[in-house]
């Protein structure tokens, strides 16, 4: 009897060994006529926008079947480590969603994970379609590595223009005109600047801004690259600045995130808010009316430039359906495509041929500032610099952010770029 | 204790499948670790580059990593002292004879079945300053604030917001140190506690000179349990405060999420794990030690 029972016992093992064998050979498919769609696209206008792009798709090749393989978790913190296990594994999904630039380019790119698909912009005369500003921040050594569907823009100052007709005041323009503003607010006891750095890369973002509207467009892109030291004069001042603002911040800063803060804005509870403009779509869908609510300018001295972040989509090599792939990258750049997704997300598209008639007030001002203004790659959101760089940034930004001692964090901001800026 | 050589083989060969799992996903792996910790693994593609102890260093070049040594102390500290002294009240109250026993041990024990994710959301909602029982003290009238929720301010290396996370984290596990505790008094023989009664033994001294060296062995269990939860802190703080501003709800374990996964430093990453397994390593080794002492 117990000789039965050890028997039974060894052979329940043996089928999980056998089952562990097997998942791998299931890797290396055939190509097929599906295709799988990695992203962390899973609630709201987000996941509506991806259905709408998956809509497009299928109407185009009604004989594919598209996997819609999502990961939940906030800026795709979740999915990132799904992917790169899957990715190392020789397992890479047909295609996934990757914030454009460094993001991009220093993960996947260097490290021969992808395949330039600069052939797909040639084959379908797209080369002027895309600003060239957007082509260099998805491009690495003259080739194309994904293609944007989106862009958002990360240089927003976001105000509550009851609250600045009460007290008389002009939205800022300028920096100087922002610390005017901002102590009136204060005086009477407004937040004048709601943060909500919880999750730190909303204060990344802001010192980013700062830097933009201090140090100037050139130094900050020179800053990101490593050509500009982090204890030159103008960033120095930069960071002086961000401890100046951080004066005018909510107390309760530390503890909410930035939707929160964005909240603040739109109720009244603060005047200024500094966020991504998926902040827009967020009051839309809370009924906030636009010109009433809520307003925007850029944030000051930072007026014709545009900081952009894009969500994009590549091409792994060893992708399981190559030619399925070609067919998704064409749907995600096309018009169509474009015009069907960003409204429902909440963005524009990274074209500028688009249909604006189809796009919120917001968006469509958006578009017009996208097709004229110098556009930049944002810090927090992996266009400007790498996922192993921005990591140490938020750390130190963090502890920045409490501490306000300059000296030590130029130090801190210095030891990082020698480390891991490109052009050191 | 006698047994026969063919039982010998058949035991053997039961306990062998798990044993391989066990050396290959346990030990292989803290293994691997260990060698990634002294690599120059930096980024998606692997380096196996020796580099010595240059990971390690790279830890101490910020001021984050020292924090959440100093962080994962005093944690560790205040929940097993709340735990285990709040733990036996509660034990030591249903054990004298408290009315309706089995429900408030049910009440006490319930928490334990709450995941310390959701449990970190709940907190979350209720100490956040502008939520829960802050609002409520406004709504009553109370101008007074439990800001310390994710306050910067701290007492020398200890962070005052780290009590905020001894509270969630003691709600959860009062009730397992309570049931421990009500095994070990329920276990104790009654003609001990009458006896020494009868000599004229007060509450007091009974509890400090009869029950607590009798239940001595589940202290040192509780402790166990304890500490090695809160060594492993991960869960709770990523819900409820994450690493907070200037990092004073940040534990080991969150940094080397960030570091791994975000930042794709897979070399500090692994430094960091290593370095937790140092720590829980000073507290079950002695606690082995003494088992197999006992054994013998």
């Amino acid at each position: 009897m117990k000789k039965m029972l050890s028997i039974a016992l060894l052979a329940l093992c043996i089928p999980a060994f056998v089952f562990a064998a097997g998942s791998s050979e299931m890797a290396s498919a055939e190509p097929s006529n599906e295709i799988e769609i990695f992203s962390w696209w899973t609630a709201g206008g987000e996941a509506d926008g991806l259905d709408a792009l998956i809509k497009v798709f299928e109407e185009k090749n009604p004989n594919l079947e598209l996997i819609n393989s999502t990961v939940a978790g906030g800026a795709g913190t979740n999915a990132k480590a799904v992917l790169a296990t899957r990715m190392q594994g020789g397992d890479p999904p047909d295609s996934f969603q990757v914030h454009a630039g460094h993001e991009l380019i220093d993960t996947w790119v260097v490290s021969d994970f992808m395949e330039p698909i600069s052939f797909i912009l040639e084959d379908n005369g797209w080369q002027d379609s895309y600003p060239q500003d957007v082509i260099d921040i998805v491009s690495y050594e003259g080739e194309v590595y994904s293609i944007p569907v989106n862009v958002h823009r990360s240089n927003v100052l976001w105000v509550n223009p009851k609250l600045f007709e009460k007290y008389g005041l002009e939205f800022p323009v300028t920096i100087a005109d922002f610390f005017k503003v901002a102590k009136v607010f204060k005086a009477n006891g407004v937040d004048a600047l709601a943060l909500g750095d919880t999750n730190t890369w909303p204060a990344t973002q802001l010192l980013a801004n700062v830097i933009l509207a201090v140090a100037g467009p050139d130094k900050y892109l020179e800053l990101w690259n490593g050509t500009c030291r982090w204890d030159d004069p103008s960033i120095v001042s930069a960071l002086e600045t961000y401890v100046m603002v951080l004066d005018y911040v909510n107390s309760d800063h530390a503890a909410i995130t930035n939707m929160d803060a964005g909240g603040y804005v739109a109720e009244g509870k603060a005047a200024m808010n500094v966020m991504g403009d998926w902040i827009a779509g967020y009051y839309d869908s809370q009924n906030y009316v636009y010109k009433t609510d809520w307003d925007w300018v850029p944030f000051p001295g930072t007026n014709g430039e545009f900081i952009m972040l894009s969500d994009s989509f590549g091409l792994p090599k060893n992708a399981p359906n190559r030619d399925n792939v070609i067919k998704w990258l064409e749907t995600c750049g096309s018009k169509d495509g474009q015009d069907a997704f960003n409204p429902i997300k909440g963005s524009i598209p990274s074209r500028t041929d688009c249909d604006t008639s189809k796009y919120s007030p917001y968006l469509q001002d958006a578009m017009a500032d996208f097709a004229t203004n110098r556009i930049l790659p944002s810090v927090a959101h992996g266009a400007a610099i790498s996922e192993s760089w921005v990591t140490k940034v938020h750390d130190i930004v963090n502890e920045f952010t409490t501490l306000k001692n300059v000296d030590s964090a130029v130090k801190s901001f210095q030891a990082t770029a020698d480390k891991y800026a490109p052009m050191k | 204790m006698y047994c026969p050589k063919s039982e010998k083989r058949k035991s053997f060969l039961i306990i062998l499948p798990i044993m391989i799992v066990l050396f290959i996903f346990i030990y292989g792996f803290i293994g691997w670790s260990i060698k990634v910790s002294f690599s120059a693994w930096d980024g998606i593609i692997r380096n196996n580059d020796f580099v010595g102890f240059a990971n390690y260093k790279e830890l101490f070049t910020f001021r984050r990593f020292p924090v959440d040594i100093w962080n994962t102390i005093f944690f560790t500290l205040l929940f097993m002292i709340v735990c285990i002294t709040g733990g036996f009240i509660l034990a030591y109250m249903i054990y004298s004879g408290m009315k309706a026993e089995g429900l408030f041990r049910t009440i006490y024990m319930f928490p334990l079945a709450v995941a310390f994710v959701i449990s970190g959301v709940l907190w979350r909602w209720i100490l956040a300053p502008e939520t829960g029982i802050n609002l409520l003290f406004r709504m009553m009238g109370f101008s007074a604030e439990f800001s310390w929720y994710v306050s910067t301010k701290h007492i020398g290396p200890f962070n005052i917001a780290l009590i905020s996370l001894v509270i969630a984290a003691s709600w959860e596990y009062l009730g397992y140190t309570m049931a421990m505790f009500l095994a070990g008094l329920r276990a104790i023989p009654q003609q001990v506690i009458e006896s020494a009664k009868i000599d004229g033994a007060g509450k007091l001294r009974t509890i400090f000179s009869i029950i607590l060296p009798q239940i001595k062995p589940i202290v040192f269990s509780a402790m166990i349990v304890i500490g090695h939860v809160s060594l492993k802190i991960f869960d709770l703080a990523y819900a409820m405060t994450g690493k907070g501003p200037n990092f004073v709800t940040d534990f080991p374990g969150l940094y080397m999420f960030e570091t791994t996964f975000r930042g794709n430093h897979y070399g500090e990453g692994a430094a960091i794990s290593v370095f937790m397994l140092l720590l829980i390593a000073v507290i079950i080794v002695p606690y082995l030690v003494s088992t197999f002492k006992g054994e013998e």
